[in-house]
C-alpha cells in the first residue's frame, strides 16, 4: 500500500488534523461526477439464454416493471466506495507528525534508562527512534547515552544508532551521575533529554554538565511513576508501601504476592489492594498471611506495572523460624535474669516465633530450631526423636550449664547429639578463687559461619566446658577463645546439625549473652533471621552468591554463573552491573536487594525554567488511509449483495448463507446433549453377557494376534470339555476400557510396551483387589530362567512395579490350580518351564494329617507369572488348527495338550475359587459310600 | 473456384456422422424383440394359415391334394394373409431441435434421429416399408432405405422451428411425428387433419429438454430462439416459470386432444430418460395402430 511506504514528514499538504501524503490523487475526485453519469446510464448487463421454449414465452410481462437505471442510493454507495478508494491511496494521516530532530549540529540524545522508566519503555524507545529518523533525515550525526551504564559519547549516523537503539533495554539500576558526566568528552551538541520523570541524585550535575556542552531540551512523560518499597515485616504483618512520583487522582493499584504453592508451582498466593488516595504520594496496606505461607513468599509485584521498582523480593526476614526453648532446670522461680532461656527469649523473640513446653510435645511441631539450655541426658525415646529431628534438618542448639558438666553425656563416646566429647567437670577461669584472668574470644576463622563479625572487647568468659581433643574437633570448632579453647562447636548429623555453646546461655558463665554479638551469631546460625537491612559490620567477611536476579522490567531469572558479592558491598546496596537486584545466598541465609531501597523517595525533578519540557504524550499520528480502503472494500462488497438483491439473484446468496449457517448450527455444542450423550454400553453388554477372556493389547499387531487367537483356541477348548462357554476374547486397552467384565486377563510382555498411565494402574490395582486375575506371560521361557534379566523380565519387572501383588512363590504342588480341572503337575505353554509363580500361601497353612493338600487361602491368586508363551501354545485358526508348533512330533503334542488343561485348570480356578480345595474330603467321602 | 480436397473431407466427414447413428439405432432396435407379424387371417401370403373343406366356388387348384388324399374329403390349403405396411417418418430438424441444456445431454433432435431411425429399421426387420414424409423418401424396403433414411437424418433444416411434412401421403399408410412442437401448432393441426382425411392414422412424439419442463432460469434474461429470430427479455425470469409451464401444459392437452380427434397417439419424451422406454412404447403404439 502506499501509506506504508510513506516517511513522515513528507506531509505534503494539511487539511485541519489530517495531512495528505499524496494530495495530487485527490484530484482524481473530479472525475466522481463523470463516473456518476456512466455508472447512471449503463444498466447491468443482462444474461442471453438460448432456450426453444422461447416460443411459449411470448407476451409474458413482468409482474412488477423495474426500472433500466441503477437506483440513486446504489449510485450514492458506488461514488463512496470510489471516493474512499481516491482519498485513501492520496495517503491521509491524523494528527501527522512534525519534525522534531531536524536542525543543524551533532545530536546527543539522553536517556535516564533505569527502572524508573521501564513503565513507559516502549513509548520512549519509540520517541527516541522517532528522534533518530528525523536527525537521519536532517544528516545530522548523533549520539545515544543511556546514564544508568553511561559510554563515552560517540556521534555516528542516525542509522548506526537505529539498529543499536532496540538492544538498549532499561536496567534495574539508576542512573550513575559521576560517569554519565565522564562520559560526555568536550564536543559541542544539542541534548534532547528523554527523562523517566524521576528524580535522582546528581540529576542537576548532569544538567549542568549537559548545558555547558549546547542547548538541552526535555521529554518527559507525565505519566507517574509507581514503585514498591521492600516488604517489612510489621506487627504479626507484612507492611506493603507504594510510591508514586507524582501526586494526582485517586488510584488504585494491586500488590500481588507470588510464591511456589505446596505443589511448588508459581502462583499468586494473596493479592493486596492498595489505594492512593487524591495528592497522596504513597500508598500502604498491611497484608496478613500465616507464617506457612508467609515463608512461601518469594516476591512481591505491582500488578500491571513492568518495572524493577515495582517488584520487592523477599528473603529471610519475612521468614520467622519456630524456635522450641527447652530448659533443663526451671526450678528458680523468681530469678527472672537467671532463668537459662531469658536471654534467648528477649534475643529471638522479635524475629521468631517461640515454641515451649515438653520435648515431646514440640517435636511433631517440627520447629526450625530446638534450643537445649542446659539439658545433659534425654530419655530414650526424646534422643531417638530429635536424633531423627536433626537428621531430618533440623538445628539443634545445646548450651552448656552445670549440669551438663557434672553428667556423663558424651564423655566417653562421643554423644550422637553432641559435636565433640567433654572432659569431666568443664573449667572455671577469672573468678573469685582462680587464677586466671577471665578469657575473651578469639577472633573468627575465616571458614567459620561468624567470621567477620566484630568482637567487642567486653565479652568475657569466665566459665566453659572443655573439649575432649579429638581428631575431629579442630574441624567442629567454629569459635574458640583467645587460649584456643573452644567456644562453639557444631557437626552436621544427616541434614542437619547439632551446635554446642560451651557457655550458658544466661549470664552466669559469661558475658556474651550480654552482647549484641550474641544475637548476630544466633542470627549467622540461621537460628533467627535478620529483621531490617544488614549493617555494613554484620555483613563483612561474607561472600554472598547470587540466586536470581531482576531485570529492568522486573523479570526475575536465574542468576546463571553472576560472581558472588561481598557482604559489605552489598550492605551498601550501590546498585550497578556489579550488584543487581536480586537474590543472594550465604549459607542458608538469603538476602534481597531490591531495585527500590526501603528510604527511596520518588520525586518528580524539579526542571529549571530554562529548560523546554514537551511531553511525551500527543496524538498519535494515524495513517488513516487503510481504514478507508477498507470501507471501500466493504461498501464494494454492500454494493454486490445490492446488485444481486436488485437483479433477483440473491436467491443463490440466501440459499449460501442458509446451507452456511446449517453448518454452523450443529458446531455449537447443545448443553442438553452434552450431558445426557447415552454411554456406549455395546462393548460393556458384548464383554458380559457371557463368560469373556480378555487380553492385554500390546501395541504390537503380531502379539495382540497371537493373544486373540491363544485365548480364541482356549474358549474353544472350554467350550468343548467343560461347562464354561465362554464368547470370543476381547482385547482391552488399559487406558481406556473397562477391566472389571473379564475374570481373568492375559497380559504378555514385550519390551516395547508402553508403561500404563497412572490412572490405567489405578483400574489394574481394583481390578485385582475386587478378584481379577492377571497372567503375565514373558514368554521367554525357553532362553531365560524367570527373574534372570531377560529383557521381558526387565520389563515386567517395570510394569509391575506399580501394581498391588502380594508375596508370590513358585505354584506349590497343591496348589487349586493344579487339580481345579485337571490333575497336573506342569503347566507348560510352547516352552515347559517350572517357573509359575502364584500369590503364596499364608504362613500357618500347614499339611494336616490325612489329608493330602494343605487348606490354602481362600480366594483367588491375583496374578499367575510365567514365561512359557501359553497364547502361542493355545491359538488355533478359525478351523481350530494349531498355528504355532509345540515341541515335536507326539511329546508336542502331549505338550500342547497339557498347555489346553492348564489354562482350563486357570479358568476354573479363577471361576470357582478354592471351591476345587474341597477335593481334600474326597478320600473321607469315598470312604463313607463303602468303596 | 473450387479444391475438391475439402470437399471430400467435408463428404468424408458427413458420411462419418451416419455410422454411429445408424450403430446406436441398431443398438436401440436390438433391445427390441419381434413378435409374430402374421396378420392372423387368411390371406395372400407364404406361411400355411389352416387346411379348410372345399366349398363351392373353390377352382380344383386350390385343393390341396396331398391333404386331400388322406381322406375322404377334399381339402383346401390356406395361407396367412400377410401385406406390407408403409410407415412414414418425420423428424423435426430445426434448429429448436439442436438444444440441449447440460453437457451429458443429447441434443433432443439426437434423441428423435435416434429414435426414428431405431424405429425404422425394426419396422424394415419386419418386413414393412419405410420412408419420409414429402416426397423426398417415398417408402421402401431393405437395408439400403435405412442408411438412405441416416442420410436423410444428418441434414440440418436452417429455420428455427419446423412444421410437418404432409404432403404426398400414402393413403392408409402409418406416420410417425417427432418434434417438439414448439412451433406453431396450427401447421401441426393442418397436418394431422389432412393425414386422417386419407386415413393415415399415427404417432406424435413429443421430444423435450429437461430444462424445457423445469424452467430453472432466475434473474434478468433476455431467452433467444436456437436461430435468435425469437428474442424475449425479462427481468425477473423466476416469475415467468409458473406461467410458461401452464402454456406447455396447455400445449401439450392441445396436442393430446388433436390426436384424440384424428385417431393419433400422443407421447411426450425427455432426453433425460431413457431411449428404450420411448422406442418401446413407439413400438407398441405402432402395432396397436396395425393391429386392428
Amino acid at each position: 500500500m502506499v501509506v506504508a511506504g510513506l516517511e513522515p514528514g513528507d506531509r505534503g499538504m494539511m487539511l485541519g488534523p489530517i495531512g495528505f501524503a499524496a494530495p495530487w490523487l485527490l484530484w482524481a475526485l473530479a472525475v466522481l461526477p463523470v463516473l456518476w453519469l456512466i455508472l447512471r446510464a449503463v444498466p447491468p448487463a443482462p444474461i442471453r439464454r438460448r432456450f426453444p421454449g422461447v416460443a411459449l414465452l411470448l407476451g409474458l410481462k413482468d409482474d412488477d416493471t423495474v426500472t433500466d437505471r441503477t437506483p440513486w442510493w446504489l449510485l450514492l454507495l458506488r461514488m463512496l466506495a470510489a471516493a474512499a478508494v481516491i482519498v485513501g491511496l492520496a495517503g491521509p494521516v491524523l494528527n501527522p507528525e512534525t519534525d522534531r530532530g531536524a536542525g543543524t549540529g551533532p545530536m546527543l540524545i539522553v536517556m535516564d534508562g533505569g527502572w524508573t522508566g521501564a513503565q513507559d519503555w516502549a513509548l520512549r524507545s519509540e520517541q527516541a527512534a522517532q528522534l533518530l529518523m528525523d536527525a537521519g533525515r536532517s544528516g545530522r550525526p548523533v549520539a545515544v547515552l543511556r546514564l544508568s551504564d553511561p559510554q563515552p559519547v560517540q556521534f555516528q549516523t542516525a542509522q548506526a544508532w537505529r539498529g543499536r537503539l532496540t538492544g538498549m533495554g532499561p536496567l534495574p539500576w539508576e542512573p550513575d551521575a559521576e560517569r554519565a558526566i565522564a562520559a560526555l568528552g568536550g564536543d559541542t551538541f544539542e541534548t534532547l533529554w528523554l527523562s523517566d520523570g524521576v528524580a535522582w541524585p546528581g540529576q542537576a550535575d548532569v544538567l549542568a554538565a549537559l548545558e555547558d556542552h549546547g542547548p538541552v531540551s526535555v521529554y518527559e512523560s507525565w505519566r507517574a511513576v509507581i514503585g514498591l518499597r521492600p516488604a517489612q515485616f510489621a506487627d504479626g504483618g507484612i507492611a506493603l508501601t507504594a510510591l508514586r512520583s507524582a501526586p494526582g487522582p485517586a488510584r488504585d493499584v494491586t500488590v500481588a504476592a507470588h510464591g511456589r504453592d505446596p505443589n511448588g508451582v508459581q502462583r499468586v498466593l494473596a493479592r493486596l489492594p492498595l489505594r492512593f488516595e487524591d495528592g497522596a504520594e504513597q500508598a500502604s496496606g498491611t497484608l496478613i498471611l500465616p507464617a506457612e505461607m508467609r515463608a512461601r513468599v518469594t516476591r512481591f509485584e505491582l500488578e500491571g506495572v513492568r518495572s524493577a521498582g515495582a517488584v520487592a523480593l523477599t528473603d529471610d526476614s519475612l521468614r520467622r523460624r519456630e524456635v522450641a526453648l527447652i530448659a533443663g532446670r526451671d526450678d528458680r522461680e523468681g530469678l527472672e535474669l537467671l532463668a537459662p532461656l531469658h536471654y534467648l527469649t528477649q534475643a529471638l523473640g522479635p524475629s521468631a516465633d517461640l515454641l515451649t513446653g515438653p520435648l515431646m510435645d514440640v517435636i511433631p511441631a517440627n520447629p526450625d530450631v530446638i534450643v537445649l539450655a542446659d539439658v545433659a541426658t534425654l530419655a530414650e525415646g526424646e534422643e531417638q526423636a530429635v536424633l531423627d529431628w536433626v537428621e531430618q534438618g533440623g538445628i539443634l542448639v545445646r548450651f552448656a550449664g552445670p549440669r551438663l558438666a557434672a553428667s556423663k553425656v558424651s564423655r566417653d563416646n562421643e554423644d550422637p547429639l553432641m559435636p565433640v566429647r567433654l572432659r569431666t567437670g568443664g573449667r572455671t577461669v577469672g573468678g573469685a578463687m582462680s587464677w586466671g584472668e577471665p578469657k575473651t574470644l578469639a577472633p573468627f576463622a575465616e571458614n567459620s559461619p561468624f567470621y567477620g563479625l566484630p568482637i567487642p572487647a567486653d565479652v568475657q568468659v569466665s566459665a566453659q566446658v572443655m573439649a575432649q581433643p579429638d581428631p575431629t574437633l579442630a574441624d567442629r570448632v567454629i569459635a574458640q577463645l583467645s587460649d584456643g579453647t573452644p567456644l562453639v562447636t557444631r557437626k552436621k548429623v544427616g541434614q542437619g546439625q547439632a551446635v554446642l555453646f560451651h557457655v550458658t546461655a544466661n549470664a552466669e558463665w559469661s558475658s556474651l549473652p550480654l552482647s549484641g554479638l550474641f544475637v548476630q551469631m544466633l542470627e549467622r546460625l540461621s537460628v533467627s533471621s535478620a529483621m531490617a537491612q544488614p549493617e555494613v559490620g554484620d555483613l563483612a567477611g561474607t561472600v554472598w552468591k547470587p540466586l536470581q536476579v531482576m531485570d529492568g522490567f522486573g523479570r526475575v531469572a536465574d542468576a546463571g554463573n553472576l560472581p558472588g558479592v561481598d557482604g559489605a558491598e552489598l550492605a551498601q546496596a550501590r546498585l550497578g552491573p556489579d550488584l543487581r537486584p536480586g537474590v543472594y545466598q550465604n549459607d542458608d541465609r538469603r538476602l534481597a536487594v531490591n531495585a527500590m531501597a526501603a528510604d527511596r523517595e520518588l520525586r518528580a525533578f524539579d526542571w529549571p525554567a530554562r529548560i523546554p519540557v514537551t511531553g511525551m504524550a500527543r496524538a498519535d499520528e494515524m495513517p488513516l488511509g487503510g481504514y478507508l480502503l477498507a470501507a471501500a472494500i466493504v461498501l464494494l462488497l454492500a454494493d454486490v449483495l445490492a446488485s444481486l438483491a436488485l437483479s433477483g439473484r440473491l436467491i443463490g446468496a440466501r440459499a449460501a448463507a442458509l446451507v452456511l449457517m446449517a453448518l454452523l448450527i450443529p458446531a455449537q455444542p447443545h448443553p442438553a446433549y452434552a450431558q445426557d450423550r447415552p454411554v456406549d454400553d455395546t462393548r460393556a453388554i458384548t464383554a458380559t453377557h457371557e463368560v469373556v477372556l480378555a487380553y492385554v493389547k500390546t501395541g504390537d499387531a503380531e502379539q495382540d494376534r497371537i493373544s486373540q487367537a491363544g485365548l480364541m483356541g482356549l474358549s474353544d477348548v472350554l467350550f468343548f470339555r467343560t461347562t464354561v462357554e465362554p464368547d470370543a476374547p476381547i482385547g482391552v486397552d488399559l487406558e481406556r476400557d473397562e477391566l472389571g467384565f473379564f475374570p481373568v486377563i492375559y497380559w504378555p510382555i514385550t519390551a516395547a510396551q508402553t508403561m500404563p498411565s497412572d490412572a490405567a494402574y489405578a483400574r489394574l490395582n481394583r481390578y485385582l483387589r475386587s478378584g481379577g486375575m492377571i497372567l503375565f506371560d514373558t514368554r521367554d521361557a525357553d532362553i531365560a530362567r524367570y527373574g534372570a534379566s531377560s529383557p521381558n523380565g526387565r520389563k515386567l519387572r517395570q510394569l509391575a512395579a506399580p501394581l498391588d501383588i502380594p508375596p508370590l512363590e513358585p505354584v506349590p504342588q497343591d496348589h487349586v490350580v493344579t487339580r481345579a480341572f485337571y490333575l497336573l503337575q506342569d503347566f507348560p505353554g510352547r516352552f515347559n518351564s517350572r517357573d509359575v509363580w502364584v500369590e503364596a500361601a499364608p504362613p500357618g497353612a500347614e499339611k494336616v494329617d490325612g489329608m493330602p493338600f494343605r487348606n490354602l487361602n481362600d480366594g483367588v491368586t491375583p496374578v499367575v507369572i510365567g514365561g512359557n508363551d501359553w497364547a502361542a501354545a493355545w491359538a488355533t485358526d478359525e478351523r481350530g488348527n494349531p498355528l504355532y508348533p509345540v515341541g515335536r512330533g507326539y511329546t508336542g503334542e502331549r505338550q500342547r495338550e497339557l498347555a489346553y488343561r492348564f489354562g482350563v485348570n486357570l479358568v476354573m480356578h479363577v471361576l470357582t475359587g478354592n471351591y476345587k480345595s474341597d477335593q481334600v474330603h474326597v478320600p473321607a467321602l469315598l470312604d463313607r459310600l463303602g468303596q | 473456384m473450387s479444391d475438391p480436397s475439402p470437399l471430400r473431407v467435408r463428404a468424408e466427414e458427413q458420411a462419418a456422422h451416419l455410422p454411429p447413428l445408424l450403430a446406436r439405432a441398431e443398438h436401440l432396435a436390438g433391445t427390441v424383440l419381434l413378435g409374430e407379424h402374421g396378420r392372423r387371417r387368411a390371406g395372400l401370403g407364404d406361411d400355411f394359415w389352416q387346411y379348410r373343406p372345399v366349398q363351392p366356388g373353390d377352382s380344383r387348384r386350390m385343393i390341396d391334394w396331398r391333404r386331400s388324399a388322406r381322406g375322404d374329403a377334399q381339402y383346401v390349403r390356406e395361407r396367412e394373409w400377410q401385406i406390407a405396411q408403409s410407415v412414414m417418418l418425420w423428424v423435426d430438424q430445426s434448429a429448436s431441435m439442436r438444444f440441449a441444456s447440460g453437457q451429458t445431454l443429447p441434443e433432443k433432435v439426437d434423441r428423435a434421429r435416434v429414435l426414428a431411425l431405431a424405429v425404422a429399421i425394426l419396422l424394415v426387420r419386419g418386413g414393412e416399408r419405410v420412408g419420409l414424409t414429402g416426397t423426398s423418401l417415398p417408402p421402401r424396403r431393405g437395408n439400403n432405405q435405412i442408411l438412405r433414411l441416416a442420410e436423410f437424418f444428418s441434414i440440418d433444416a436452417p429455420e428455427d422451428y419446423a412444421e410437418p411434412e404432409s404432403r404426398a401421403m400414402i393413403p392408409h399408410a402409418r406416420a410417425v411425428f417427432m418434434s417438439d412442437f414448439m412451433g406453431d401448432l396450427s401447421a401441426v393441426t393442418a397436418a394431422l387433419t389432412k393425414a386422417a382425411d386419407r386415413g393415415v392414422r399415427g404417432v406424435l412424439l413429443q421430444v423435450l429438454d429437461p430444462s424445457e419442463e423445469a424452467f430453472p432460469f432466475t434473474g434478468r434474461t433476455i431467452f433467444e430462439s436456437m436461430g435468435g429470430t425469437v428474442v424475449h427479455e425479462t427481468l425477473k425470469a423466476g416469475d415467468l416459470r409458473d406461467r410458461y409451464l401452464r402454456r406447455l401444459a396447455v400445449r401439450k392437452d392441445e396436442l393430446a386432444n388433436l390426436c384424440r380427434a384424428t385417431g393419433w397417439q400422443f407421447q411426450t419424451h425427455h432426453t433425460n430418460d431413457s431411449a428404450q422406454v420411448a422406442l418401446l412404447w413407439l413400438w407398441q403404439a405402432l402395432n396397436r395402430g396395425t393391429g386392428a
